[in-house]
């Protein structure tokens, strides 16, 4: 086995042929440049190693998933539907059996430390699992007993008014709108105050407002030094949200990467000239140019690779100029985090 | 040992909360039913038959009404309590909690008996406005409540683990149990039985409880009070055996 496809704490790596190998980009951001001279990691909060889950129905949930998620960053999982990001986040969280490989918390081993593990850990499920006649007081109340931690009415107290939940502690679960019913969910979630926070699909089916509460929220959880991990089906969250990507297909994790980088490394851009006048054939001169006409003729797309040295624009501004084909304006467009991921999924389905 | 004191606490209180806000259900319903056996049994009934083995009917039948009750508050109580949660699917919780299977069984099933021993003690004092009756050996009495509660609501707990619907959570207490315990001597000695059906009820396990229960009250027994215990105690091993494997196999609890 080669070298290279080892840890150096001797797991294994994810195939290094892959094309998206997913460990050649994990601390690859200089925000999380948490990889020293000796290959160790500095920080890292959550270390999955070659987990696999296979269900007693047969179907292969997660194959071989390598990840490491630094602490107090907000690491976006996406993935369509039966990708297996609710599988990965339940073994983590102690719901789902684990499968052959290993996972740790701050250190300590899901398994054999699975008191310490999820002690630290919270959960905001993608349902919206309530004890409908309890009251919302209650209800978090309960959540944070069970967790081990001794009552504390002022820190649930705090949390339910960062939620806005203060007002309804009275009401009972039942009474609560869904949106609402979210936030109890969160608020159960942080009353034992966890230092790693999972959101799977926290803002299914919520208004605009809420969502927008939400994610300032969150914002304010890793502040205070959070770990965090959502997984959501608007892309735009993630984009607007994570610092690093990690993008879910089949049980395999196709790609992880900070965000920027992900975007400007897989993220096709575009230039976009309105021309003077309208034409119908390039000449054979713009022949070697990756180039569109919109169907008026009016507009000339040039789509070019920010990872190239160059990006060939000077070269065909001047080429234009040379055909005699003039342009009133011009603009740039970047693929969005969205066509990235579709691409992704698209290219490995 | 590092025990999760707090998550006992908080299920066991979550617990009793349930039944505080469902008190009709939880405590009338099975203090006027068992009530009803008294009037008719022992009141207006017993007092035409003649006593048991030196017992007044009335008084004879007590301790196997209340028996009966208890388990069937018991197994209800429990596996409606761990039920409740996997069907709405608040379970999750239970367990990405760091909570071990014998802290989660202590707060559901300590619950659940505490629950059972509250409603049986109403019954028995209730049980004392229609027939007189007295309690020979209390320590005893305290012990078949206890150990009786704590076995059935460690079956009433894997009931609810195994039922995947709301009939099935029925099926048990009202299919097996309550003809177990009607034909375990209850209103009867088995000694009353003919030779043949007095050997086949020893199969009853229920028979053991009741006898054991009864002797604590009068001193009168169908079989031998430390079988009784010991059967008792047996059942309760099973139970927990059982208990343990689902937890840790995850059989119908976890994927």
């Amino acid at each position: 086995m080669a070298e290279d496809s080892t840890w150096p704490d001797g797991t294994l790596r994810a195939d290094p042929d892959q094309k998206y190998n997913t460990n050649q980009f994990i601390f690859s951001s200089p925000m999380y440049a948490a990889e020293d001279a000796n290959g160790t990691h500095a920080d890292p909060m959550i270390v999955v190693r070659g987990l696999d889950k296979t269900y007693a129905s047969g179907f292969r949930a997660l194959k071989g998933i390598d990840l490491t998620v630094c602490r107090g960053e907000i690491f976006a999982l996406l993935g369509p539907n039966g990708a297996g990001k609710t599988t990965l986040i339940s073994i983590i969280c102690g719901i789902v059996n684990p499968g052959h490989g290993s996972v740790t918390v701050d250190g300590h081993d899901i398994v054999r430390e699975w008191r310490k593990t999820r002690s630290i850990i919270g959960l905001v499920p993608q349902e919206l699992h309530t004890d409908a006649f309890e009251t919302v007081w209650n209800t978090v109340r309960f959540s944070r007993g069970l967790f081990g931690k001794a009552p504390d009415d002022a820190h649930i107290e705090q949390v339910l008014k960062d939620l806005s939940l203060w007002d309804r502690r009275h009401n009972k679960v039942l009474t609560l709108s869904g949106g609402m019913k979210r936030r109890v969910m969160i608020a159960k979630a942080l009353a034992h105050q966890p230092t790693v926070l999972f959101l799977d699909e926290p803002t299914a089916g919520v208004d605009v407002e809420l969502r927008r509460d939400m994610w300032a929220m969150v914002r304010r959880l890793r502040e205070s030094g959070v770990t965090i991990i959502l997984t959501t089906h608007y892309i735009e969250e993630a984009e607007d949200m994570a610092d690093r990507v990690g993008v879910i297909h089949k049980g395999e994790l196709i790609v992880v990467e900070d965000k920027t980088t992900l975007m400007h490394k897989l993220g096709k851009k575009q230039l976009r000239l309105q021309l003077h006048e309208p034409v119908t054939v390039l000449p054979d001169a713009l022949s070697g140019y990756k180039l569109e006409l919109n169907g008026n003729g009016d507009e000339l797309i040039y789509t070019y690779d920010t990872r190239g040295e160059r990006t060939g624009i000077t070269a065909l501004l001047r080429d234009l100029s040379a055909a005699g084909i003039g342009f009133k304006d011009l603009s740039t467009r970047q693929d969005s985090l969205e066509q990235i991921f579709v691409d992704l999924v698209r290219e490995r389905a | 040992m590092n025990i999760n004191f707090h998550g006992i606490r908080a299920i066991y209180r979550f617990e009793m909360a349930r039944t505080g806000r469902t008190l009709m259900q939880s405590v009338a319903s099975p203090v006027i039913s068992t009530s009803l056996y008294f009037i008719v049994f022992g009141s207006a009934i017993g007092s035409r038959i003649t006593s048991v083995e030196g017992v007044s009917y009335g008084a004879f039948i007590v301790p196997g009404l209340t028996m009966l009750s208890l388990l069937m508050l018991s197994v209800s109580n429990a596996s409606f309590g761990i039920y409740f949660p996997k069907f709405v699917g608040t379970i999750y919780e239970v367990h990405s909690a760091p909570l071990s299977y014998l802290e989660i069984v202590t707060g559901y099933v300590g619950a659940a008996a505490t629950k059972a021993i509250m409603v049986g003690l109403i019954i028995l004092a209730t049980a004392r406005l229609f027939v007189p009756y007295s309690i020979a050996h209390p320590a005893v009495m305290v012990l078949f409540l206890v150990l009786t509660t704590v076995a059935f609501s460690l079956f009433g707990f894997i009931i609810g683990i195994w039922a995947d619907n709301f009939e099935k959570l029925q099926v048990v207490p009202l299919m097996v149990i309550t003809p177990l315990t009607f034909l375990g001597g209850s209103f009867y000695s088995i000694h009353m039985l003919p030779p043949f059906w007095q050997k086949v009820t020893l199969f009853n396990p229920v028979v053991y409880l009741v006898s054991g229960f009864r002797w604590s009250f009068y001193g009168l027994a169908d079989v031998n009070v430390g079988i009784s215990v010991a059967a008792t105690v047996v059942f309760l091993a099973l139970c927990l055996t059982a208990v343990w494997w689902i937890f840790r196999t995850g059989w119908r609890l976890k994927a």
